[in-house]
Parts: structure tokens; C-alpha cells; sequence
């Protein structure tokens, strides 16, 4: 493969509701925040991926609105298009259009306004009209029957999930761009109210405002730049069934298979001796530890015993979510992309808490109903 | 005059809004199926897949595994087994209960599990594994809610 | 019309609505307050291009530049298109059909270099030409929304 570098990243502070901005005035912020970052000016950008989503921003083809915002108003020469899906594909998309030799480089722009719509009926309008939509179900219930399932089939305690939620939100306390910036205990945790057993209130991700951009270049490009980039060493993506009743909930097939993909890519053989850092989208606390087992980071079932190694921890030796992850700050869409940022900023030693010296970082996204996609990103400092 | 000269006395508005636009989706040759086998008869179907055996239910017209058309009617259930299961404690415009339980249920003979509702137990009282049976409604109307929830078999 | 198939169902969304919390942003806002406790008009103007935006907005695309500064407009204007709805259709917010006739008139506002879109009033009798003059009459209540404009008439 070209080799593709991230030259540019910016993220807002996340919170909710963030009444001052409109999600084109965040878009604008993150757009030029990237420029910025990358010592470029608009008009070196050939090309302009935008991610959104229109049941989030409550418009009809959202992406229409943020054109000007996101550098792309017509006459400015650049081609637009736009993912509605986690921001991990948004720049998977952006980095097979720069593989396509059309483009040198590519801006990818994720936005979202969680506190302007209902999340419960946004995510209820995720099932089948036919067959499950009237069961009023929605993304908490969904990944609570997958957390119930995994807790069950490993024996797991409650103390596992809860203990992601403290670690995250210990390392998101010190991430200036984080939406929830208080640390937790674990018995704040353990009796916070139940959202859906066996998830509790504080398990489950905040709903946030926020946008953040990158911008992707060939490696001619990247190399005229003065700030050293990160690397794409591989990107691999899968999805599996969209009915709950059709999955096996315990595992994670797709998340697998995406895995696979990028390490092969990346020539990675042992993931948990290989990769130094990984932000990964745990939209609930048990998804931390299921994605860990299925990202090959340890067998499956040993997503507790991970956690309770102290590896995962900021000072340990797989360090998971030093950002504070998805628990820390979740604007839909905008999560994934947060996450190559974060790995991307360890790769330069400039994150908020910083892992010591990393070579290889791992940044992955999901989509869908308790996961049903993936996408899995390896960056390299060299 | 400069925005940035009055930005300070500028309150930020919302506009309250809705988006209200109906649909009427097509339950399909195999769904329109079994939402009249169930509202008619009680009885719950899947479809089978002539490569891999697996019968769906809810039914599909196409094994997503094997890429083939399933065609061959089968009558499952009406018991189950519980593999899944939870409740929703924060309310929801859209629940059609009060904290409804949710449970995913694998019907004998079937090869998928159902999404539904569960009644007749207090959560703690569901265990994964244990047998449910459906309760149907008096009033059936060709609804996924022709089946009021599963309650515990006796 | 093609006979209903017994066989074949249709599932109806029925009442079901989502919600929305929009938020307008200072610009907007701004617009919007100035529209309702002074029924002035305001746009604001970009410092390369020149160009007045009305509605305003931070950004200026064209030249990918904030903006400032702020300019009173109209309320007069222009009508450079219109057209006349006669069979409605559903208004996304309410799931109702307004009552037909009723036009939409694409109105530039003195001073402004874009336009807005809003109703306008269908003459008894036609007579409405591309290039009228128009003049917005205020909705009797004013709630900083763009309904405190009922619509615009000829003058």
C-alpha cells in the first residue's frame, strides 16, 4: 500500500447542550483547527469527506449544510462527499480516495449534535419497522442484552464493568476536550442507577455536541510538511448481522475479522506485544472489555482479567483509553474519529495523558446496534 | 457595528422543533406472511435456508450466510428459550409498557432468536436458559404486538 | 389507484413524531431578536468578498472567512422568483397539508446579496411579476421565529 499519513488533527470541547454553535459553526471550528495543526490553508486541500448523519442533525442530506463550513463551498475547486457512519470510515473512505491517485490529500469532518434530538427514538428508528420497532426498543436496551449475555456466558462481575467506567473517566478528568471531566469511584459506579441491567447510568456513554476533523495525505505530500505525521499502517472494516437475533452476542465476529484485516495490512502478528496504546469506541462499559477479547488484546473471556491486570491502565503496559474514551465524551459519529485523533497524538507525545513513547497505536470505531460494524485503524510513528 | 462589540448580549436561542413525517413500510411477501399466519392462526413462522438448514425467525426471504432464497415454510414454537435479557429503567416515549423487559427468544425449531417483550415475572426471576411461552392478544391486528410479551412456561 | 392485496400488509408509523432542540447560534439568535422586538431586518457582510449574507451566518464560504460585521437590510426587497403551491404538500413539522393557494416568494432584500425565502401573497386575480417590489407583513404575535414575518405582499 501508498503510504498515508495523518498530517492534521482538531477536536472541539465536547458537552451538551452546546446552545452557542450551530454543527456548521463546529464544523468551521474543527476545519480550521486541522489547518491549522497541519500548517495548511484551505486552499491545499483537494478534497473533502464530511460525516453526518440526518436523523442526528434532524435535516434532510445534512451534509448539504456543512459544505461551506468544511471549506467545500463551490467555486473553491475541491470535490465533496459525505459517509453517514461512524467518523473511523469517513476516513477510510477519505484514504481509499488519496489511494485512488485523484487526490494528494483529504479533509475528513465529523459533526454532531446529540442534545438536539432524542437519542431513545433516534436509535429506536435503528430496528426493523416490521418486526421490532414497536418493542420500543433503542441502543441502551441493545447493548444491555449484549452485556447480559457476555456477563453471563464468562461469568463476569459487576465490579468489571464498573471498574472500565472508573478508569475511563480517571483519564478523561485530564482531557481538556473531554465532556465529563470528573473522576468516579467504584461505588459511585456500582450504585448510580440502573439504565438497562446490567449497564448502569454512569456505564453508558455521555450524549455530546462536538465535531472533530483530520486531514489525510499522500506520502509526497506529508513529507513537504514541517510537523512530522502518523502513519497509516492498516485499516481493516467488517460487519456482521443487522438482527440482535440473528448474532452471537458474547463475541464479536465482525470486530474480528476488521482486526485481522488491519494487522495483516500492518504485519502485526501479537497485538498485545505489538500495539502500545489503543483508543477504542466502548459506547458502554462491558464493550470495552468485549472489544479488547476480540481485538486479539487477550482470549476471549478475559476481558475482566485484562482490566483487573492493570494493563489497560495509563501507566500500564496496553494501555486502553488514555483519553478517557467513549465514557469520557460520545458525539455520535464524531466518537471514531476522536479515537484516531487521541492515537494519533500519542504517536506525536502530545496527548493529555501521554503513554510512554509509543511506536504503534490502535484506533477503532463502531457502528450499528451494539456493534454490528467495525473499523479498525493501526498508525505508526514512523 | 461588530459582532464581536455585542457578543456578550447575544442570548443564544433554540428552536423547538419537530419532524413529523409518516411512513407506511411494506411488510413484504415473507413478513405480510407471517404477521397474517400470526394474527389468523396463533401460529408462529419461520422461514428455513436449503443450504445451511437455518430457519429464520422473524422470517427472510434470503439467507444473508449462504446468499440463496429461502422458500419452505416452518412452524415454530410456540415455546422458546431465554438467551438474552433486560430492562428498560429509564422511560421512553416510545415504550409500549412501563419498563418493559426485553428478552431475545430462540423458538424450538428455530435458528435465530425473536426480539420481543417479556411478562409474567419480575426480572429477577428470569434466568437465561428457562423456558417462555407467548401470550397472544385477544385483538390481533397483524402487529409483532399480536404477541402481548412471553411469560415464563408453567 | 392499484387494489389493496389482502396478502400484503403495510406497517404505519401512525403519530410517531421526533423531537427537535435546534440550536439557531448567535447569528441566528441575533437575526431572530432583532426581527422580533424591532422588526428590523440585519445581515452581515464579509470584509474580502463584500458580499451581505441574509439570513446572517458566521462563514463566508466563497472566501472560507468568519464574519462581523453587521448591516441593516430591507424590510423592503425585490421578488426575484416565485411560485404558486396548489397541490400542498406535507409539512414536515406538523405531518399537515397547508390550505392551498399560497406562494413562496424568493425575496432580495435592500442592501442584501442574497435572498430569502419566505410566502408571499398571491394577488386575487394573479398580477405577481419577477421584480415586484415586496414588503414583509409581521406575523400579529412575534415569537423570534421566522413565522413573526406572515409573509411578504406587493406594494
Amino acid at each position: 500500500m501508498e503510504r498515508i499519513a495523518i498530517v492534521g488533527v482538531a477536536q472541539t470541547k465536547f458537552s451538551a447542550p452546546r446552545v452557542d454553535k450551530t454543527f456548521a459553526d463546529l464544523v468551521y471550528e474543527v476545519t480550521t483547527g486541522a489547518l491549522k495543526d497541519a500548517g495548511l490553508e484551505i486552499a491545499d486541500i483537494d478534497n473533502i469527506v464530511t460525516v453526518s448523519n440526518d436523523f442526528w442533525d434532524g435535516r434532510t442530506i445534512s451534509s448539504m449544510a456543512v459544505g461551506d463550513a468544511a471549506g467545500a463551498a463551490f467555486g473553491r475547486g475541491k470535490n465533496i462527499s459525505t459517509v453517514e457512519g461512524d467518523g473511523t470510515l469517513g476516513a477510510l473512505y477519505g484514504l481509499t480516495r488519496i489511494l485512488s491517485g485523484s487526490y494528494q490529500n483529504t479533509l475528513v469532518v465529523a459533526h454532531a449534535k446529540a442534545s438536539e434530538g432524542d437519542n431513545r427514538l433516534i436509535t429506536n428508528a435503528f430496528f426493523d419497522p416490521i418486526f421490532e420497532r414497536a418493542l420500543g426498543v433503542d441502543d441502551v436496551t441493545a447493548a444491555a442484552l449484549q452485556a447480559q449475555v457476555y456477563q453471563c456466558r464468562f461469568g463476569l462481575a459487576r465490579e468489571d464493568f464498573a471498574g472500565v467506567a472508573v478508569k475511563n473517566r480517571k483519564n478523561a478528568a485530564k482531557n481538556p476536550c473531554a465532556h465529563h471531566q470528573k473522576e468516579l469511584s467504584l461505588s459511585e459506579v456500582m450504585n448510580s442507577p440502573d439504565l438497562a441491567p446490567p449497564i448502569n447510568a454512569l456505564e453508558a456513554r455521555p450524549l455530546s455536541d462536538g465535531a472533530a476533523a483530520i486531514i489525510l495525505a499522500s506520502e509526497n505530500f506529508a513529507k513537504k510538511l514541517a510537523r512530522r505525521p502518523a502513519w497509516v499502517a492498516g485499516v481493516g472494516s467488517s460487519a456482521e448481522d443487522y438482527r440482535l437475533g440473528e448474532r452471537t452476542l458474547w463475541k464479536s465476529p465482525s470486530l474480528s475479522e476488521a482486526a485481522q484485516r488491519a494487522y495483516a495490512v500492518a504485519g502485526v502478528r501479537e497485538p498485545s506485544k505489538e500495539i502500545q496504546v489503543a483508543e477504542i469506541s466502548e459506547f458502554f462499559a462491558h464493550q470495552e472489555l468485549l472489544w479488547s477479547e476480540n481485538l486479539g488484546f487477550c482470549a476471549q473471556g478475559e476481558g475482566g482479567r485484562l482490566l483487573q491486570s492493570g494493563q489497560t491502565q495509563a501507566t500500564g503496559a496496553l494501555p486502553i483509553n488514555p483519553s478517557g474514551g467513549c465514557l469520557g465524551a460520545c458525539a455520535p459519529l464524531v466518537a471514531g474519529l476522536v479515537r484516531i485523533i487521541e492515537a494519533t497524538l500519542q504517536l506525536r507525545g502530545e496527548a493529555a495523558t501521554q503513554v510512554r513513547e509509543p511506536r504503534l497505536a490502535l484506533a477503532h470505531g463502531q457502528n450499528g446496534l451494539a456493534g454490528q460494524s467495525h473499523c479498525v485503524w493501526i498508525l505508526s510513528r514512523n | 457595528m461588530k459582532t464581536s462589540d455585542t457578543v456578550n448580549e447575544i442570548k443564544p436561542q433554540i428552536l423547538e422543533s419537530r419532524i413529523k413525517v409518516p411512513y407506511s413500510w411494506s411488510a413484504g411477501e415473507v413478513g405480510s406472511h407471517f404477521l397474517i399466519q400470526l394474527r389468523d392462526h396463533k401460529k408462529i413462522l419461520g422461514l428455513r435456508c436449503p443450504e445451511c438448514n437455518k430457519v429464520y425467525v422473524p422470517p427472510k426471504k434470503t439467507c444473508g450466510a449462504c446468499f440463496v432464497r429461502c422458500q419452505e415454510w416452518v412452524e415454530v414454537g410456540p415455546e422458546g428459550t431465554l438467551v438474552a435479557f433486560t430492562q428498560a429503567r429509564a422511560p421512553s416515549p416510545v415504550h409500549p409498557v412501563e419498563q418493559p423487559i426485553y428478552g431475545l427468544i430462540l423458538l424450538s425449531g428455530a435458528g435465530t432468536a425473536l426480539l420481543h417483550l417479556i411478562g409474567g415475572s419480575p426480572l429477577g426471576n428470569l434466568k437465561t436458559g428457562m423456558k417462555l411461552t407467548p401470550v397472544f392478544r385477544e385483538e390481533r391486528k397483524g402487529s409483532i404486538l399480536d404477541i402481548e410479551y412471553f411469560r415464563p412456561a408453567p | 389507484m392499484a387494489v389493496k392485496n389482502p396478502n400484503l400488509l403495510t406497517i404505519s408509523s401512525g403519530e410517531a413524531q421526533q423531537p427537535f432542540h435546534y440550536s439557531i447560534g448567535l447569528y441566528g439568535s441575533r437575526f431572530l431578536e432583532e426581527l422580533k422586538s424591532r422588526g428590523r431586518f440585519f445581515g452581515v457582510r464579509c470584509a474580502s468578498c463584500r458580499n451581505v449574507y441574509v439570513p446572517p451566518r458566521f462563514i463566508c464560504g466563497p472566501c472560507f472567512k468568519g464574519m462581523d460585521e453587521w448591516v441593516e437590510v430591507g424590510p423592503e426587497g425585490t421578488l426575484t422568483t416565485f411560485t404558486v403551491i396548489r397541490f400542498a404538500f406535507l409539512d414536515p413539522e406538523t405531518g399537515l397539508k397547508r390550505p392551498v393557494p399560497y406562494g413562496y416568494g424568493v425575496v432580495r432584500l435592500d442592501g442584501a446579496d442574497t435572498n430569502l425565502l419566505h410566502f408571499v401573497k398571491i394577488p386575487e386575480g394573479g398580477g405577481l411579476r419577477v421584480g415586484d417590489r415586496v414588503a414583509p407583513v409581521f406575523a400579529q404575535i412575534r415569537r423570534g421565529n421566522l413565522q413573526d414575518i406572515a409573509h411578504f405582499e406587493k406594494i
